[in-house]
């Protein structure tokens, strides 16, 4: 799939208006996916990029490879339809918290299971955007931005702990701010053979004036620190911290010590890779077990008819089966 | 010498039990038994939605012709409980028979829980009517009185000779049998040679020798015990002397064969009653056999060399991942479906807007409950028609094609993929859960004549690129633009749920709206002119007939079965079956009912849908209408009854059927 001639991330992009708001954090994950495109020398072709609704949705348009901007909480079974029918393209999924963990809460979880190897980027903002500015399931309880007419009543979804739970085997989180190292996510994400879940920080500057840039990045908190921000985000690597499952017997301490970091949340934020398990099949290798064909024949590339539309299934076995024969 | 003349080889027989007593598996022995014998059969199933201990029960005919629909009359009531007994009684006729257990004669029908409380205040009305008590044994001699054969089985003598014969330690083991022992008494009682039932047996448990054997043994007790009863029973079947083979079917699968014959690849299903079946016979079938024919001249190398088929089934979290998920695998250039029913179909619709929007052929096999809401889950209705015509928001075209047989079902999944395709839209196949759950002989489909057509699908090296850029949605003479798929080079789209451009970026744009919204209408039209009128409606019976009726779907059975009575009682009658309901056939109805005295519609609904589709789209008024909506599949009787009526002029306008236990 990868392409002799070299692409910059500015030619996997389209010549569609880009109308976010100024400083949205959708930016930096449009950016980022163009360049781990290029990065992986991803044939335009074969990639199909593919989105719910809301702000993120429209990302698909401002991509040039194949795009479906699907519908309210859908995303996730329409890239999988695509990946199953032909799993030699790339698919990507992008959508919002709204999205993904609410009204496409169903789908989220049964990802999980089916462990299709495909990415999905969760934009987590805290707010439906498009409409406004409405809690998103992933805004605490309590918190109150600034649409809100009362401070939030429902708790947060915490979508790295659901995700682990419903079977993700790569579980990861970036920022959208941080451009290099949500790039290289991306790129690590795409690359995992199985379900790979990406959860962008992406601050909505319109609606979420609570979990702002500046207060990822700490400013509120210079006086701890000397005059300088003290951001609360942080980075998993080069802590010694190692999310790979190297063997399958390690897979239940390292789930533990995901969920565990996970739980960080206000002071410190980590970002990077919180799980990595290529021990578990994916559907494609699933399938396979069954029809031993699917790679070579998946059903996008099969020939269903002649060269004149002569039916190509032969249903003569299927029929003996079901014939009675008199036996007068 | 019989001692009385006996029909022959024209039975209306039916079994019943509690569910999970294996009613299915001796029905189908019995209709099995019949087709190796050389007759017709076909077969209707009626359960509860439950899994053990609620009653079902399965009606099978048998016959020397084409039969296509049940009646009200039960020939023979093969029982091996009271509560089947308790139901069904009233059904058999004066010189029927009833086949029982008589162990059970003291039951009490207040001892059966399952039987509802309005059908046993109905039920002991009846007894209480003819001055006997409330056990089995009164409710069979009040059938005795009346003519009615009975005969006992003493089904657990049988089992314990089997349990010796077969040294089986505990009898609980082959309790089960009891069904197959009330097969072969049936059998014996009509007198079909025991070789049939032996057949039946190997074709049910396919390849398991020791359990056809030893049903084989219980079968036959229970067939020795009724044969001496067979010289006086009014009913016989009798071997016909036949010899090409036939395809003896269920609905489920012929909608799966269809599927596959039209080249279906993925599939996606949410478990849901009564569509499940065909998916599950889809995914027991998923490697598929490739068809040489016209291969040896075929100069396509391509077309030489392809092998290794198969179709994905893939079961979602739930039918909203259904559509969508199909939709996504069509988008890839899979011939791509899903099959649900009613609530599902519900679940569906924003989906199907999509579809619609952006132009995906996907198909979406309608299997007909009872609804609304859950309804009655394994019932039977044709309630749908209305919601498929309209499902979803915004005006969004699709095609609508309603099935009435098993032949059809196997041609409109061709031809759903077709149309699909050619016109780029969703296509509703609907279809109901009496097609569903029927079983029984059909001829071998002729299927020689269809051929799969990919409409405007671009093939590879199209010429397209970054130089000379696609248009997904091309503006152009032809509302139905060139079709890539995702994958296929030089060929990049987008796809969006909003209103879109010609490469499918979002618009709002007022005037290109309307040049997508009129794009997307003028494909229904040149649908409505190019599908040829063999598919779009069937008309049988008398020309320029006085009395018309119309209908579609399932309802072609009984209703072929009661216009053949009709016709042969000399009555001008026509049957109208519309096959396309969207587009609608407008021209075709108008000619067929313009001339027509009475014009009758039959459906199974509430609120007569075609009916009001028929007005709606020729303003020709319908005169009559002949509705059910109790959840049970029309009987050619009930139906054929209703239509002399209204011949007769002594019918109102409205009918309601309401046959069936």
């Amino acid at each position: 799939m990868a392409l002799e001639q070299v692409l910059k991330p500015q030619d996997y992009a389209t010549e569609v208006h880009n109308d976010w708001c100024p400083g949205c954090g959708d930016f930096g994950i449009l950016r980022t996916i163009q360049m781990a495109l290029a990065e992986l020398k991803l044939d335009p072709y074969r990639v199909a990029m593919v989105s719910g609704i809301g702000c993120s949705a429209k990302t698909i348009h401002y991509i040039k490879t194949y795009g479906v901007h699907t519908l309210h909480g859908r995303v996730l079974p329409v890239a999988q339809g695509i990946k199953l029918a032909n799993p030699n393209l790339e698919v990507v999924a992008v959508g919002g918290d709204g999205d993904g963990m609410g009204i496409g809460g169903a789908h989220f979880v049964n990802a999980g299971r089916r462990n299709l190897d495909m990415l999905y980027i969760l934009h987590d903002n805290g707010v439906y955007g498009l409409t406004k500015g409405q809690a998103a399931p992933t805004l605490k309880l309590g918190v109150q931005t600034k649409s809100l007419a009362h401070p939030n009543i429902n708790d947060a979804i915490n979508p790295i702990w659901l995700a682990l739970a419903a079977g993700a085997t790569w579980v990861g989180r970036g920022y959208s701010y941080d451009v290099k190292h949500l790039k290289d996510l991306i790129v690590q994400g795409i690359r995992h053979k199985g379900y790979a879940f990406l959860d962008v920080l992406q601050p909505c500057p319109t609606y979420n004036d609570i979990n702002t840039k500046e207060w990822d990045g700490g400013e509120d908190r210079s006086e701890q620190n000397g005059g300088r921000p003290l951001p609360r985000v942080y980075k998993l690597d080069g802590q010694g911290w190692d999310p790979v499952v190297h063997e399958p017997m390690e897979i239940e301490a390292k789930a533990k010590q995901a969920l565990a970091k996970a739980l960080e949340w206000g002071d410190r934020i980590p970002i990077g890779v919180f799980y990595n398990n290529e021990h578990v099949p994916d559907m494609g290798e699933r399938i396979r077990q069954r029809i031993p064909t699917y790679y070579q024949k998946p059903p996008a590339e099969q020939r269903i008819a002649g060269p004149n539309g002569e039916p190509l299934t032969d249903l003569t076995k299927l029929f003996e089966r079901l014939t009675v024969q008199p036996t007068a | 010498m019989p001692a009385k003349t006996q029909r022959v080889n024209d039975l209306s027989w039916m079994i019943g039990g509690p569910q999970g007593s294996g009613v299915d598996s001796s029905a189908n022995a019995f209709a099995r038994a019949c087709a190796h014998a050389g007759l017709d059969v076909f077969g209707k199933r009626e359960y509860y939605s439950n899994i053990k201990g609620e009653h079902s029960y399965f009606t099978v005919r048998a016959a020397s012709r084409v039969i296509r629909s049940h009646i009200d009359d039960v020939h023979l009531l093969a029982t091996f409980d009271a509560e089947t007994a308790f139901r069904h009684v009233r059904e058999v006729v004066d010189d029927g028979a009833i086949i029982y257990d008589p162990s059970l004669a003291r039951t009490k029908l207040s001892d059966i829980p399952t039987i509802e409380p309005r059908l046993k205040g109905d039920l002991k009305t009846y007894l209480i009517a003819r001055g006997v008590g409330e056990t089995l044994d009164d409710l069979l001699t009040t059938a005795k009185q009346r003519g009615v054969t009975l005969v006992p089985v003493p089904y657990n003598d049988i089992l314990e000779q089997i349990a010796d014969e077969f040294k089986v330690d505990a009898l609980s083991k082959i309790a089960r049998m009891i069904n197959m022992l009330a097969v072969g008494a049936s059998l014996g009682l009509v007198g079909l040679e025991f070789d049939y039932t032996v057949q039946a047996l190997n074709d049910v448990f396919r390849g398991r020798k020791a359990t056809v054997d030893m049903n084989a043994s219980g079968a036959r007790k229970g067939y020795d015990l009724a044969k001496a009863l067979a010289p006086d029973f009014s009913y016989r079947l009798e071997r016909m002397a036949r010899k090409e083979p036939r395809l003896f079917l269920t609905g489920s699968q012929a909608g799966a064969l269809g599927k596959l014959y039209g080249g279906l690849r993925v599939q996606t299903y949410y478990p849901i009653t009564p569509a499940s079946d065909e998916s599950e016979f889809l995914e027991a079938n998923e490697i598929l056999q490739l068809d040489g024919h016209g291969a040896a001249e075929a100069e396509d190398s391509a077309f030489l060399k392809e092998k290794d088929a198969s179709v994905l089934v893939v079961q979602t979290e739930d039918e909203i991942a259904a559509i969508t998920m199909a939709i996504g695998a069509a988008l890839t250039g899979a011939r791509s479906a899903t099959a649900t029913s009613g609530p599902g179909f519900c679940l569906m619709m924003e989906g199907i807007g999509y579809a619609s929007i952006n132009e995906v052929p996907v198909v979406i096999t309608l299997y007909q409950r009872a609804g609304p809401s859950t309804g009655m889950p394994t019932r039977h209705e044709q309630g749908d028609l209305r919601f498929a015509l309209h499902a979803g928001h915004g005006d969004s075209p699709r095609i609508i094609l309603a099935s009435g047989d098993f032949e059809e079902m196997i041609r409109d999944g061709l031809l759903s993929f077709n149309y699909a395709e050619r016109y780029q839209m969703p296509v509703i196949h609907m279809v109901d859960k009496a097609l569903a759950n029927n079983s029984g002989t059909v001829a071998f489909p002729q299927l020689t004549d269809l051929r799969i057509d990919r409409g405007r699908l671009l093939a590879d090296g199209n010429g397209f690129g970054p130089e000379h850029p696609y248009h997904r949605f091309e503006l152009g003479e032809n509302p139905v633009s060139p079709r890539a798929v995702i994958g296929q080079h030089g060929t990049l789209f987008w796809n969006t749920g909003d209103e879109h451009d010609e490469t499918g970026h979002i618009t709002e744009d007022p005037v290109l709206r309307d040049l997508m919204m009129e794009k997307r209408e003028a494909k229904l039209q040149l649908a409505a002119k190019e599908i040829p009128d063999s598919v779009k409606y069937h008309y049988f019976g008398a020309k320029d007939a006085e009395t018309v009726i119309v209908s579609w779907g399932s309802t072609k059975g009984p209703l072929l079965d009661a216009l053949d009575r009709l016709l042969a009682e000399k009555e001008s009658v026509g049957f109208l079956q519309l096959r396309l309901l969207n587009p609608f056939p407008t021209e075709a109805v108008m000619a067929h009912l313009a001339k027509a005295k009475r014009r009758v519609d039959v459906e199974m609904n509430f609120g007569a849908q075609l009916g009001g589709l028929v007005r709606e789209r020729t303003g020709v008024d319908l005169t009559h209408t002949i509705l059910k909506y109790n959840g049970r599949p029309m009987s050619n009787s009930e139906l054929h009854d209703a239509i002399k009526a209204i011949i007769r002029n002594q019918a109102p306008r409205r009918t309601v059927l309401t046959h069936g236990a």
